[in-house]
């Protein structure tokens, strides 16, 4: 009540006591002016709404009736608006040249995993990178890329990379490091460095090694050592044992008639990977009757992506690898101590008369895992094969300064055990995590006054750091590295850094007191200073522009071998109950890539696990020790142990049992902590790759693993259909006579004809490797949820494509066989009849088509579709709020939501890219202009899509190839998405029965 | 009705007479109005109703924790698209089938002894399937949308996709769900007017009398409501055949393993009806003895639900036998292993079970001594329909779990989720059940009353 009405007049207590009084019951007033029920309150409730509105229906008219209509549709409007924040929108007053909005820009850069580099081109949406490809110029590419590469896209948005500079785990910034910088520079330059340790990971750069060098040149006692988990020390030492001097090794597969891989995948990992799987594949393509084959024969202790190649495969413990090494050298005419040719009889027999019958035409080459006795061996056999020169060139080293890395670390380790070490900057790698258990790095590093960390996340390492500094990634800055075969491959940053990182460049600048230069200025610099003279502008537009230096391949040289080393070598290592085999992991490396949610979701490619970085075993084994899959174990070396589930996996070698790094963290992001189990405690400087004498104890405990695919036998289905060369010749269409296919006008209706493109694509299972670098390619082209471990153990995930995986024959050396299996695009597709709302339909193109505004997420399409490619969103899997992971996104592919379906769609938005530059042409789509995401990464092009309407284009051609097949015909879905057989082409000497 | 056939139906049988001895006009409508028009409310019912109200409400937190989340809080996976969901949906809609055929079909057959069992074996029906209905819905990924199944003119341009059996499914449950409340309404009015008639209560008096729609009980009323409940059961006796074989075409249709199979449409039509008059056995058991009711639902009924059960399960059991001799027949690696993975592969135990409930327990009915023990019974009418359930479990997840790639054979393992949502149905139904029971006369009086024995001339 208005607090004046008490003025409007007096008030009779009196007559309102009596009236209170008076009254039954509970009465409730509000003010004594309502009791009194004077005339003035009376007045004031009618007054309570202004005149007009009470009478207004009486006097509305049609002028009123508008106005007033009128005001609610603007009002309303108003309402439903959320008033957007001020945002300024600049013009480009001058726009970038090609810079088109909606049109993708391609970059070429590069991509380093321990310091070598793959050539990539990165596709960039109005300046922000989404996807990686292959630099098809890039000769360690050739177009395609690995896994890694495609993943790395997703690691430059990661949203817990390090954004900040940290001291002392409080946020400082740039501004303070570079005062502290100089500071510490005033105090090094007084001790001319003496203290000054400097460790980076293996450095191939040029630049940075410049920069390095100038740093040493202005601290003379600053000490710069390199550490790299997963190098290549033995390599090296093998190459110094039988060259006197390191050097790289390049192989030439595609010269050699037969490969002998002691332990390297070469095709899975490693540098070069790409490119060899290229040129290895490229020496098995059957062309016609008369076709030849390469032959390949892999000693390895667990399969790898290579084994699964393997027209011969035998499995041995590391020390078996090495006295087969042995065994064969003598066979080969090279005197080797310890050598026991009677040693797989008939295998090594085979081996060795086809190495010889194919001499100059053939490979050995050993593993970076292998000791360096087995590498001196290799070079000694491919010298004494007369290979040398041929397929197997050698080259300098691609370091900078080769050196003994783990050495080099123990001398840390050790100096930092005496306190010697006043100053450490790591650049980059994670040491507290990596180190060989001996080392004691972590309990060492807290003797450093001054510890430095630079890395892409805040790690192990970070944490035990006085300052954590944030790093670019690779494609937000500047740099240089070399690819395999030495060619500087140069990177250019595809966006300005995301957070507040600095390239190792710049740090060392600043420590060179040059903290101004930016990695451009550095990286121009170094060049320019290479190149003095001559027109240096075009000559770095052009190496920019291609991605890296032309003619910068290091030149092949032929050290003369150290006659008479073998002879040197110590005894071969005897077996010494169950051996322990490290290794990298296949999809998460040496733990670098921990965090990234692709990688550690895209199932290892023979195991097909995901998540979890379980303890190899042979069924043999398994069965001696009663271990079934799951079980949790340790593993006892020497006084080290680990806790590990336990993974029965056919082809393992007995008595072994292999176990892989990169799992365990503790730090690193929230994907990378808490998955799998950390297997660098069972690793030693000196025995970094395989110890013998490891117990093994059952803890009774079990864990679920998250496996996508549970069950390994084809169960005498013909899915991958395989035959030998001999049969292939003598039969080209037998895997068309392993199937049925009804005949298409049996149907009551007729065969629908297709006047303009059909789609189709061919997937040749000859030359599939199974590396599963179209499975990322496809997730990071169509933005693929990851949806983690626990949906995966219930049989979520969501890839597109798929590497199956099957085991066939013999338990404990089977065959191993790898199918793609993206959708297969069936003619008459059991999904489309059976889904109620025209969710999924076919197009006039031959595609089964999925509209996922459509869809309301009964399944059914999932049910009736008998190669389970659709994969439905069971809960919101798609990252909707994270803001940098929506820079990722593909803008020309739909984000799901939850409650729909989805699958392949044969990259649906290239087509009509390539649809629309062909309509502007006034031409049909040409062959090769549409290249799905799978097709583009895969490194052996064993994926060719196309018009199977154009007689001329590839996948026509192949359609019509006689090992053309396509799987569950007989159900009468007629595929579009078809396979070409697989082919062995084993030693006739060997082939049993 | 006519009288000369209904003596002849009682004097045929002499094992038992489908109403007690001693009952005339008044005492039946005393006994089972009585019922509904009781001022106190048993206490027993009070209990049921409670526990299953409460059971109810967890149905209901389940859809809301669902539509929050998404389907993914079942077991649900890649090879295994369908779970609890689908299985139940195909459950609860068999359980309803028993009141459809009590109704509709042994009406036109003029069964007289599903007198007495036809209005609860109808409601039955109605709340099963409105159990059944809730399932296709909530398993879709998207349930906001569940209406774009139905056809209507939409400015989307789209109509359903007329060969999905999905869509056939929305017209078969619907017609089924429309007819089976309208049959039972319609068979209701003379009653409640009845209740109408004697109620005491003002609102009970209102209420009944706005569902009765003015039903006064003249000849022309009678003679215009037999046409029309005749024209009813004849509409509605090609559901009893129609909705499960529309329903097992969502299998049949399909290309899996397990589902497709040309028997399929009989073998759930037989299964429906096996299962539902389980339902009915087990309902009428416990009420039989705890409202008194011996007299109207005498042995008689009990043996002829039995023999009926008895008589769908060997279909039932015969329709095991053809989907795998059809599996070994065609020959089809991935249809011979469908069948040995189901006798040996992961879910065995299902599988025995399934077989062990509906083939082998219920060879004891062959015995008119177990037909005629109904505690045996009842425990009888109870396995069956787990049995049932274990069929559909069979049925939907083993086909999935391993088809044709190896590569994505799959488990499925239902969550708390999905149990809860089953239970929760369970719940529901009985809730339903115990208000029609409180409220609404569970034996047709006017129906029962023609089968009294007429001694006396009619008191009306």
């Amino acid at each position: 009540m208005n607090p004046s009405a008490s003025s409007r007049g007096p008030v009779d207590f009196d007559s309102l006591r009596e009236l209170l009084a008076r009254s039954r019951g509970r009465e409730y007033w509000r003010s004594l002016e309502e009791l009194a029920q004077t005339p003035q309150f009376r007045r004031q409730l009618e007054n309570e709404f202004p005149p007009g509105i009470l009478d207004a229906p009486n006097a509305l008219n049609r002028r009123r009736l508008l106005q007033l209509m009128g005001a609610s549709l603007g009002l309303a409007g108003l309402s439903a608006c959320t008033r957007q924040p001020p945002e300024k929108i600049v013009p480009y007053v001058r726009a970038p040249e090609e810079f088109v909005p909606g049109r993708p820009l391609y970059y070429a850069t590069g991509w380093a995993v321990s310091g070598v580099a793959l050539g990539v081109l990165v596709e960039s949406h109005m300046g922000r990178p989404t996807k990686v490809e292959g630099n098809p110029e890039h000769p360690g590419s050739l177009g395609a890329t690995d896994a890694f590469a495609q993943a790395s896209i997703l690691s430059l948005y990661d949203p817990d990379r390090a954004k900040v500079v940290m001291r002392l785990g409080r946020i400082s910034g740039w501004v303070n490091f570079l005062a502290a910088v100089e500071q510490e520079r005033e105090r090094l330059l007084a001790r001319r460095g003496a203290g000054f340790w400097i460790l980076t990971e293996t450095v191939t750069s040029p630049t940075l090694a410049a920069q390095l060098g100038k740093l040493l040149a202005q601290f003379p006692e600053a000490r710069w050592r390199q550490y790299e988990p997963v190098g290549n020390d033995s390599a090296r030492q093998g190459a110094i044992l039988a060259f006197g001097q390191p050097a790289n090794t390049i192989y030439r597969f595609r010269d050699a008639r037969v490969v002998l891989s002691l332990d390297a995948d070469f095709l899975g990992c490693g540098p070069g990977s790409v490119r060899y799987a290229r040129d290895f594949i490229a020496g098995r393509r059957p062309e016609g009757a008369e076709t030849a084959m390469n032959r390949l024969y892999v000693v390895e202790p667990a399969p790898s992506v290579t084994g699964s190649m393997a027209d011969h495969r035998l499995p041995a413990t590391n020390a078996g690898i090495d006295r087969f090494a042995r065994a064969l050298a003598a066979r080969l005419g090279i005197a080797s101590p310890g050598a026991d040719e009677s040693l797989h009889g008939d295998f090594l027999a085979a081996v060795a008369g086809d190495l010889r019958a194919n001499a100059g035409a053939s490979v050995v080459v050993a593993g970076a895992e292998q000791p360096a006795s087995v590498h001196a061996l290799a070079h000694a056999m491919n010298q004494a094969l007369g290979n040398t020169g041929k397929t197997v060139l050698h080259t300098d080293p691609l370091e900078a300064q080769p050196a003994d890395q783990a050495a080099s670390l123990r001398e840390l380790a050790e100096e930092m055990a005496a306190r010697r070490v006043d100053t450490l900057l790591i650049l980059g790698g994670n040491p507290v995590y990596t180190a060989p258990a001996d080392l004691q790095f972590r309990e060492r590093l807290d003797s450093v006054r001054l510890r430095i960390h630079s890395s892409l996340y805040e790690e192990e390492t970070s944490e035990l750091c006085h300052w954590s500094l944030p790093e670019v990634h690779p494609y937000e800055s500047w740099g240089d590295a070399r690819a395999y075969d030495g060619a500087v491959t140069l990177m250019q940053p595809l966006v300005a850094p995301l957070y507040a990182g600095k390239s190792p460049l710049e740090i060392v600048a600043a420590f060179n007191g040059e903290p101004s230069k930016t990695d451009r200025d550095l990286v121009r610099e170094y060049w320019q200073g290479q190149r003095p003279g001559g027109d240096f502008e075009s000559f770095w537009n052009k190496s920019v522009h291609d991605g890296f230096i032309e003619g910068s391949a290091l030149p092949a040289k032929s050290p003369p071998l150290n006659a008479g080393f073998a002879a040197g070598l110590p005894a071969p290592p005897q077996d010494d109950g169950i051996e322990v085999s490290i290794r990298p992991d296949p999809t998460i490396w040496d733990g670098r890539f921990a965090n990234n949610g692709w990688l550690q979701e895209l199932p290892k490619p023979v195991t097909k696990l995901t998540w979890d970085n379980p303890a190899l075993v042979s069924p043999a084994l398994a069965e001696r020790l009663q271990l079934r899959t799951g079980d949790v174990i340790t593993i006892n070396l020497e006084n080290r142990s680990v806790r590990a589930p336990v993974w029965i996996l056919p082809g393992h070698a007995d008595q072994a049992v292999t176990v892989h790094l990169g799992y365990g963290r503790t730090r690193g992001g929230h994907i990378a902590a808490g998955a799998g189990f950390n297997a660098y405690p069972l690793r030693t400087s000196t025995r970094p790759w395989s110890a013998s004498g490891a117990r093994i104890e059952k803890t009774g405990r079990r864990v679920s693993l998250a496996c996508t695919q549970n069950h390994h036998s084809m169960e005498g289905r013909p899915l991958v259909r395989a035959a030998t060369l001999e049969e292939f010749r003598k039969e080209p269409d037998f895997a068309q006579h392993m199937g049925h296919e009804p005949d298409p006008s049996h149907a009551l209706f007729p065969v629908f004809q297709y006047e303009g493109y059909k789609w189709g694509m061919s997937i040749d299972l000859n030359a599939c490797t199974g590396c599963s670098a179209c499975v990322i390619a496809c997730q990071a082209e169509n933005n693929i949820p990851v949806v983690g471990r626990n949906e995966v153990i219930r049989g979520r995930e969501m890839h597109w494509i798929r590497v199956d995986r099957y085991f066939s024959d013999d338990l404990d050396n089977p065959a191993i066989h790898t199918q793609p299996i993206p959708c297969m695009h069936c003619e008459t597709a059991p999904c489309e009849v059976v889904c109620p709302v025209n969710a999924t339909v076919h197009s006039g193109e031959g595609l089964n088509q999925m509209v996922y505004n459509r869809c309301v997420g009964t399944r059914y399409c999932a049910n009736n579709c008998p190669y389970k490619v659709r994969r439905f969103n069971f809960y919101l899997y798609a990252d909707w709020d994270t803001p940098s992971l929506k820079l990722l996104r593909n803008p020309d592919v739909t984000v799901r939501s939850r409650g729909v379906m989805e699958k392949c769609t044969y990259c649906v938005q290239r087509i009509n890219a390539a649809r629309i530059e062909s309509e502007k042409e006034d031409r049909a789509i040409r062959d090769g202009d549409i290249v799905p995401a799978c097709a583009q990464a895969c490194p052996t092009q064993a994926i060719v899509f196309g018009d199977l309407n154009d007689p001329s284009s590839r996948v026509a051609g192949l359609s019509k190839d006689p090992r053309n097949y396509g799987i569950l015909t007989e159900l009468n879905t007629r595929p579009r998405t078809t396979y070409l057989a697989r082919l062995r082409n084993p030693n006739p000497a060997l082939e049993k029965g | 009705m006519d009288s000369d056939q209904r003596q002849e139906s009682v004097g045929v049988d002499d094992i038992a007479p489908v109403i007690a001895p001693g009952h005339d006009y008044s005492t039946v409508t005393d006994q089972i109005s009585t019922i509904v028009l009781t001022r106190r409310t048993p206490r027993q019912w009070l209990i049921g109703f409670s526990i299953a109200f409460v059971v109810s409400m967890a149905l209901l937190y389940s859809i809301a924790y669902l539509l929050l989340k998404g389907t993914g809080i079942w077991g649900i996976n890649n090879p295994v698209g369908w779970g609890f969901a689908i299985i139940n949906f195909v459950w609860w809609i068999g359980i309803g089938h028993a009141g459809t055929l009590i109704s509709a079909i042994l009406l036109l057959l003029r069964q007289q002894w599903r007198t007495s069992i036809n209005r609860f074996a109808e409601a039955m029906t109605l709340f099963a399937v409105a159990c059944a209905g809730l399932f296709p819905i909530l398993h879709m990924g998207r349930p906001w949308l569940a209406y774009w199944l139905v056809p209507y003119p939409n400015t989307m341009d789209t109509w359903p996709q007329p060969r999905s059996p999905l869509v056939w499914d929305v017209f078969a449950v619907t017609t089924y769900g429309t007819v089976s409340a309208l049959f039972w309404f319609v068979g209701l009015i003379p009653d409640l007017a009845t209740l109408r008639d004697r109620a005491t209560s003002l609102l009970a008096k209102k209420i009944y009398g706005i569902l009765a729609m003015g039903w006064r009980g003249s000849a022309r009323h009678w003679y215009r409501y037999e046409t029309a409940y005749l024209l009813l059961a004849g509409l509605a006796t090609p559901l009893v055949v129609s909705v499960h074989t529309v329903v097992s075409f969502d299998f049949a249709i399909s290309i899996v393993p397990g589902w497709h199979a040309t028997i399929f449409p009989p073998y759930f039509v037989a299964g429906a009806i096996y299962a539902g008059f389980a339902m009915v056995l087990t309902l009428s058991i416990p009420l039989r003895a705890f409202y008194n009711l011996g007299d109207f639902i005498t042995m008689r009924h009990i043996d002829n639900m039995a023999k009926i059960m008895l008589a769908t399960g060997l279909i039932v059991g015969y329709g095991y036998i053809v989907e795998a001799f059809m599996a070994w027949y065609s020959g089809h690696p991935a249809e011979i292993y469908m069948i040995a993975n189901r006798l040996q592969g992961p879910y065995r135990y299902v599988f025995w079970a399934l077989i062990l409930c509906n083939v082998i327990l219920i060879q004891t009915l062959w015995s008119a001594r177990v037909r005629r023990n109904v505690i045996l019974l009842w425990f009888i009418s109870i396995v069956v329909g787990i049995g049932m359930w274990l069929e559909r479990f069979v049925i939907v997840v083993t086909s999935l779990h391993r088809d044709y790639l190896p590569s994505s054979w799959g488990m499925y393992y239902p969550t708390f989720w999905d149990w809860s949502t089953y239970i929760g149905t369970i719940g529901l139904f009985c809730a339903l059940l115990f208000l029609f029971l409180r409220f609404l006369p569970m034996i047709s009086i006017f129906e029962m009353r023609t089968i009294v024995p007429q001694d006396g001339a009619p008191k009306h």
